[in-house]
């Protein structure tokens, strides 16, 4: 639909459209990355400034074990998120997509109401959640463990004492991987639900009945007709989950504290603590060029806005 | 005041490199209903919109009034449009929505307010001032795109397709309607269409175009009657086709050679020589069938095919073994025999003016 | 013929036990997404300081938040933040939307490319790389340059959800318009706004949610005095959680669910969907 400019004054209201988000972007947003990009290639300096000097080093130090271990968990927390994700997403939005129209727009909205909200406070609910002496470590070393307890003196069970003495101690669930996980799991969620959803959604009934009549069982539907046809859903929403995944920072931080840590930390130490900032740059950098390369090819696969 | 309401002079439009109207030249005269008639593609929308001011010919000039145009936005132009879609604007009424441009052109409350209502009247629309375009049926819509653009009084009204979107008892029952409309308010339409039948039926003129050139204009008489070339024949009703090389041109009559067995004397439009290959169009309806030879040249052929259509029958005759032409015969007789049953031999004859020689 | 109804009937038995586990699911699945929520919301209204305990129901946690000036201070701070950075993004968002689906012109791949980078790339990264420009530029860190960071990040998401809307936008509406008399301004003033409009106050709200809600940016482009209510939040966790932050968190949560809801009504009002990115 759209054309070249037909008129001069076509023209000019072309410009005038373009030229404020333009100026914006280009002083704001790519000035700073061109920056980012010249410093990874610099130096620290001897008291924290940068020296101007063209080498790679900073992308070297980045196959360091160290470093390769964040990036390995990272894209190991990333992929498991992901996964976890689609397995809880997809069956979800299969729910939804089965109700009647009538409730589906409520459950949608039901779905999108905690994504909305702020993302450092629902990060916090898990920490109050998850932490040694958050919810689920009080019922643990609390009630739980007396009850055990109780049982162990009315009844003696052999292995019983062992899970006594398990109850004793708060779960390791704060700084783990799989706190993060869990909190990442938990933002987004939604945006696995919303592409599946879309994609069952506009699925057509008849394809499936017509895959009954032609003597396929449910699993055969399910896997003949329904995930291949489903399957650019699946895609978007693995992208929408695991490029966020990757880059986070504010989930590992409070959830992983010092111990386990994501390649989004690494960048915040470099800036805020270790003041490497060639070092950090080089980091970041690579970590756009990834997510860049993985959005491309989700456009590629046909990918989209989302849109409910 | 020139007495054309529009001339397009050498009008070109280009798209990139694609030409969506090469080098059109017409002349609409005041008060006339015009069609610009064509298959999808060919050109004929560009050309209302490049009248209206939606796009600015690449080369060429369009006059409206004697006034040319150049670059004038549509807007300050003295023609008003009524869309394919209709472009009713959803968020007003349907009074909103008609009294757009005298709002925009600040005529006083009071004389919007009458002119408006007015407008529905002719449209037979009254009362339907507070209802919201989506309350309103396609035909309903329609009436109020037509009062939209009509209440502007303007010089010319386009119409791009405005009957496409109706059922067929609907739109035959607008394009009297608009027809009859167009009568009183005396107003120049030029209408765009697809539909061959709508255009011979509502136009005084009509510009048959294709690959953005106009082919021929002309009234529908004379479009239908004298198809300047195969083209207009084959898209304005249905047309035989026999090609063949003339073997014999003397004044007044051309003798063609069809395949190479079968001769067919038809009257010499311009100076035709021997042996050119040239192309006889005739119209089914034309064509007479006879049992036996109604004269000894008659050619002849073998019923192929009958379908029965209720007011005609259509027969297909295999004339040479690489030919079959069309009949259509008017279902005069009272009962259901066939008159001439498939396989049965059949004689051919119309009168000479209805064989048109097409050189090309 | 006994074998194949008894065999259907299980297959019937089976298909309505898939469904129920379905409902299972999703009911579940709910509770996964409600449940931190409502647990932080009631533990604000604890009593006692620890999750241990319940110490009965009290409001002596929002009562001490009022008394906090310096949440007062980032409330102010997050509404200027937010407040300013939506106005000029929205404005911009939405010219370079209707530019965008529009008019093709030279470079409109590459710019199309620069208006979804700042979508694409992670918080983490745009955050490190804004500080680096102000302070080469020697431009105080401080409201403004939270403004002008949140702003670049917005217009990107304003103009995604916008031209979402304008990709249904009938095009021969303002043809019609221009038709019957109406200039580019009257145009765009009477037909394409008002039909644009639920697409417009949907990326408002994204982008003053966005901007409310940053952490990561704002943290890195913030100054001395320029606190922001996510930024408060973050350094009151990082001294120790306590029921305060419950009744901060369940306050912000309240909030943003009314700003939702009260967007989705006026969406409804206007007729249009509501687009997520």
């Amino acid at each position: 639909m759209a054309v070249q400019p037909r008129t001069r004054r076509e023209t000019w209201r072309l410009l005038f459209l373009l030229s404020p988000s333009l100026f914006w972007l280009i002083v704001f947003f790519f000035i700073p990355l061109l920056l980012v990009f010249a410093m990874s290639f610099g130096q620290r300096g001897t008291y924290g400034g940068v020296r101007w000097h063209l080498n790679l080093e900073n992308y070297a130090r980045l196959f360091d074990p160290l470093y390769l271990r964040i990036f390995w968990r990272t894209f190991r927390i990333a992929l498991t998120t992901t996964l976890l994700c689609l397995l809880i997403g997809y069956p979800l939005a299969y729910f939804i997509a089965t109700r009647p129209v009538r409730w589906r727009s409520s459950l949608v909205l039901l779905l999108m109401i905690p994504f909305w909200t702020n993302f450092l406070v629902r990060t916090y609910a898990w920490l109050v959640i998850l932490r040694d002496q958050g919810l689920i470590n009080t019922l643990w070393t609390g009630p739980i463990h007396a009850f055990l307890l109780q049982v162990a003196e009315a009844v003696p069970l052999p292995f019983w004492s062992s899970l006594v003495q398990a109850t004793a101690q708060p779960l390791p669930l704060f700084g783990t991987d799989l706190a993060i996980i869990i909190g990442l799991v938990y933002g987004w969620l939604p945006d696995m639900v919303l592409p599946t959803y879309a994609a069952i959604e506009r699925l057509d009934r008849s394809l499936i009945e017509a895959a009954q009549d032609l003597y396929a069982n449910r699993l055969q539907t399910f896997l003949r007709v329904i995930l291949p046809l489903t399957m650019p859903g699946i895609v978007a929403g693995s992208v929408l989950v695991f490029i966020p995944s990757l880059g986070a920072y504010i989930t590992p931080d409070l959830l992983g504290g010092a111990r386990s840590i994501m390649i989004g930390n690494v960048i915040y130490a470099q800036f805020m603590s270790a003041r490497d900032y060639p070092f950090g740059s080089a980091t970041s950098f690579v970590l756009m060029a990834v997510m860049v390369v993985g959005t491309l090819i989700y456009f590629r696969m046909g990918g989209g806005e989302v849109e409910v | 005041m020139s007495e054309y309401a529009v001339e397009l002079e050498e009008v070109s439009k280009h798209f990139g490199p694609v030409v969506a109207v090469d080098r059109v030249s017409l002349t609409i005269r005041d008060g006339e209903f015009f069609s610009l008639l064509g298959p999808s593609g060919c050109g004929k929308t560009t050309t209302l919109r490049l009248i209206a001011g939606f796009e600015i010919p690449t080369e060429g000039t369009v006059y409206i009034e004697g006034k040319p145009q150049g670059e004038t936005p549509p807007y300050r132009r003295p023609v008003n449009t009524v869309f394919q879609n209709y472009a009713l604007f959803p968020h007003m009424t349907v009074y909103q929505n008609v009294a757009f441009g005298l709002e925009m052109r600040k005529v006083p409350k009071r004389e919007i307010r009458q002119r408006v209502l007015e407008a529905l009247e002719m449209v037979r629309l009254p009362g339907m001032e507070d209802r919201r375009p989506n309350q309103l049926s396609g035909g309903q819509q329609q009436r109020v795109a037509l009062a939209r653009a009509l209440v502007n009084r303007p010089k010319v009204l386009l119409l791009d397709e405005p009957l496409g979107a109706l059922d067929l008892k609907l739109r035959k029952a607008m394009q009297l309607e608009l027809k009859a409309l167009q009568h009183r308010v005396g107003i120049t339409f030029i209408y765009v269409t697809h539909d061959q039948e709508e255009a011979l039926t509502m136009s005084d003129r009509i510009a048959v175009m294709n690959e953005g050139r106009v082919l021929q204009v002309g009234t529908p008489q004379e479009i239908y009657e004298r198809p300047a070339n195969r083209f207009v024949a084959d898209f304005i009703g249905e047309t035989n086709f026999l090609p063949g090389q003339v073997v014999e041109a003397t004044g007044e009559q051309v003798v063609v050679l069809v395949d190479g067995q079968m001769p067919i004397r038809v009257p010499a439009v311009e100076a035709v020589t021997t042996g050119r290959w040239v192309t006889i169009a005739v119209r089914p309806e034309k064509i007479a069938l006879h049992a036996q030879p109604p004269d000894p040249q008659a050619i002849s052929g073998e019923v192929e095919e009958v379908i029965y259509g209720g007011t005609d029958t259509r027969y297909q005759v295999r004339l040479t073994p690489e030919t079959v032409i069309t009949v259509r015969q008017q279902n005069a007789q009272v009962g259901e025999a066939v008159v001439f049953p498939v396989g049965s031999r059949v004689y051919l004859s119309w009168p000479p003016e209805a064989a048109r020689l097409l050189t090309e | 013929m006994k074998g194949r109804t008894a065999k259907a009937q299980g297959a019937r038995r089976r298909g309505r036990w898939l469904n129920r586990l379905l409902t299972l699911h999703g009911i579940a699945g709910y509770l996964f997404l409600y449940a931190p929520i409502v647990i932080l919301v009631i533990f604000s209204f604890n009593a006692s300081r620890f999750m241990a305990s319940w110490g009965g129901f009290t409001l002596a946690w929002y009562g001490k938040l009022l008394g906090n000036e310096l949440i007062g201070a980032a409330l102010k701070n997050s509404i200027i933040v937010a407040g300013t950075a939506t106005l000029v993004s929205t404005i911009f968002g939405t010219m370079v939307a209707l530019a965008m689906s529009r008019y093709n012109f030279w470079g409109k791949l590459a710019f199309d490319a620069l208006l979804y980078l700042p979508i694409i790339i992670p918080d983490i990264a745009m955050a490190v790389m804004l500080p680096l420009f102000f302070v080469l530029s020697r431009t105080q860190l401080g409201l403004p340059t939270i403004i002008i960071s949140h702003i670049a990040f917005n217009i990107s998401f304003v103009a995604v959800v916008v031209r979402a809307r304008l990709a249904y936008f009938d095009v021969t509406l303002e043809e019609a318009a221009q038709d019957l008399y109406a200039n580019e301004w009257q145009t765009f003033r009477r037909v394409t706004l008002p039909l644009i409009m639920p697409g417009i106050l949907g990326g408002a709200l994204l982008a003053f949610t966005l901007s409310l809600d940053d952490f990561v940016i704002t943290f890195f482009t913030a100054g001395v005095g320029s606190t922001t209510l996510p930024l408060r939040i973050y350094s009151m966790i990082k001294l120790g959680i306590t029921p305060e932050i419950n009744a901060l968190s369940s306050l912000m949560l309240i909030a943003s669910m009314t700003l939702v809801l009260l967007s989705l009504f006026l969406q409804k009002g206007g007729g249009g969907k509501i687009e997520i990115v």
